[in-house]
């Protein structure tokens, strides 16, 4: 039988040898070209094979630090953590509590949606030396930049999701005597909710590029920070797996919140179904 | 009681009248149907009884009252479709218009007072015969059965006028037949006053009481809208023994 392409599709082991493909060719192709040039010079930084690989981790994940008595890729990983809850937090509540109000209130969003519209503008790298200034350099700033480089999309979005609702479901809660304090906590609230998550999946990747660059420019620890203080060292025995941690940190996380979508609202997998 | 008066309305819209000169006296207890093509007023004129808008000249009086500026708990709606809550299951739907009248602050029952509107709320349940769906979704439901939803959800709240905006327009012939009984039967126990917009004259012949057909009796070519509908025919049916055929 002849089959267009578009017609052929793997079945399920197919999907998976497909899906690790790219993976195990990417992770070959390194370490080919590693070898190729250990061999040529064994002390060679820029493509370092497993052992480097082994001794780094050893290194930075299991022994004490000599100088600080920590362990540096905990400290990090905890001191990162920490900066990017808090950042995504405060911003998650600003974002619900004034995306759900320039969603509902015509006036919030005649006040609001211009001067939201335009303070998304401002690109939040540009604003860091002023953060720097006025929060100082440690946690408070790094914190205010997540929350100032994604509140404004948290909001704008939750507002179109709001305005998105049929019209009929506001018109139908007021035909059953809701307040608008009650349309809000009734009907508009649990329906924003998952969306509010899904917003927040999109927002962790400027999150931790906020996170890693303020952690790079000024900080005593955090991944970003030391990921950039071994660059002076050319240390890409560290900085390779420092990147593959932070990549699943952010895998985690967005499969987390996925998660929490399927299992704490069964209303939307009825509906997709 | 729920007597309804429209005192030489109107209503138009920047370049466009839409209704004009629309009086009527509707008795308490009446099943209205209104009729007419496409654009010709009918679902603004049910807009207007829900204060979804407000007329340009003139007014509608429920019980020797102006209507409230706003819609509200006094007049049920059914829409053709996003009339229940999707985050809400079916008995969830149901007890949340009680919820909105006895919890101001949070719009939600608790303990006895939740089993109170539950009891109520599954007596509302079995008259629309969605027991069995009690617990289910509204994607979990047909059609037919969200519309029943909607009107257990609407009738909660004991409306003096219940609106229907082609609440069957999506539905299957067969299903539209069980929905004709069921509203026939509810709008005879609540002793309700019912509008419902159509499109489908045999419909409008099935259920109203009374039918009246919207168009425009004034057509100046040249400006299509200078003149607004109107009700050309105003026809009450004589219908008691009708259903039982129908």
């Amino acid at each position: 039988m002849k089959h267009r392409l578009i017609n052929l599709k793997p079945g399920r082991g197919g999907k998976i040898a497909w899906g690790a493909l790219p993976f195990i060719v990417a992770v070959a192709v390194y370490f080919i070209f590693s070898a190729l040039r250990l061999a040529e010079n064994p002390n060679d930084k820029l493509l370092p094979g497993l052992s480097s690989f082994g001794a780094a981790i050893q290194r930075v994940a299991i022994d004490r630090d000599m100088r600080t008595g920590e362990i540096l890729l905990w400290l990090d990983t905890f001191s990162s953590l920490r900066r990017l809850a808090l950042g995504l937090g405060v911003s998650t509540i600003l974002g619900l509590v004034f995306g759900v109000a320039t969603g509902v209130i015509p006036y919030a969003r005649a006040g609001l949606a211009p001067f939201i519209a335009v303070l998304s503008m401002i690109p939040p790298m540009a604003v860091l030396p002023i953060l720097f200034i006025t929060f100082g350099l440690d946690e408070l700033s790094k914190v205010v930049l997540i929350a100032i480089g994604i509140t404004p999309f948290l909001i704008r979005d939750l507002a179109l999701r709001v305005a998105e609702m049929p019209g009929e479901l506001i018109i139908k809660a007021e035909t059953l005597g809701a307040s608008t304090w009650q349309i809000i906590l009734r009907v508009v609230l649990p329906q924003i909710v998952p969306r509010l998550a899904d917003s927040l999946r999109l927002s962790l990747g400027p999150a931790w590029l906020f996170l890693i660059s303020a952690e790079a420019i000024a900080a005593q620890d955090g991944l970003g920070y030391r990921i950039f203080l071994m660059r002076r060292y050319l240390a890409m025995d560290v900085i390779l797996p420092y990147v593959a941690w932070i990549t699943l940190l952010a895998f985690v996380m967005d499969w987390l919140l996925r998660l929490f979508n399927r299992r704490c609202f069964p209303w939307l997998t009825a509906a997709s179904s | 009681m729920s007597h309804v008066s429209v005192r030489n309305l109107w209503m138009e819209y920047p370049g466009q009248v839409v209704l004009e000169r629309v009086n009527l006296e509707i008795p308490s207890g009446s099943f209205n149907v209104l009729i007419g093509p496409s654009g010709c007023g009918k679902t603004t004129f049910l807009r207007l009884l829900l204060s979804m808008e407000q007329p340009t000249k003139g007014a509608i009086l429920l019980d020797g009252q102006v209507l409230p500026p706003e819609p509200g708990p006094d007049r049920g709606i059914v829409f053709q479709r996003y009339s229940v809550f999707p985050h809400l299951t079916v008995i969830q739907n149901v007890i949340l218009g009680l919820e909105f009248a006895r919890s101001r602050g949070l719009g939600k029952l608790f303990g006895a007072a939740r089993r109170r509107a539950v009891e109520e709320a599954d007596r509302c349940i079995a008259s629309v015969g969605l027991d069995a769906a009690r617990d289910k979704y509204p994607a979990q439901l047909s059609g037919g059965m969200q519309q029943r939803l909607a009107i257990a959800q609407t009738l909660i709240r004991k409306p003096k006028l219940l609106l229907l905006d082609e609440p069957f327009g999506a539905l299957d012939p067969g299903t539209k037949q069980q929905m004709y009984e069921l509203t026939t039967r509810l709008w005879q126990e609540e002793k309700i006053t019912v509008f419902m917009v159509s499109h489908d004259l045999k419909e409008a012949f099935t259920l109203a009481t009374r039918v009246l057909t919207f168009d425009k009796v004034r057509i100046d070519p040249d400006a299509p809208g200078r003149y607004g509908a109107t009700i050309t025919f105003d026809l009450p049916l004589a219908k008691t023994a009708a259903f039982a055929e129908a």
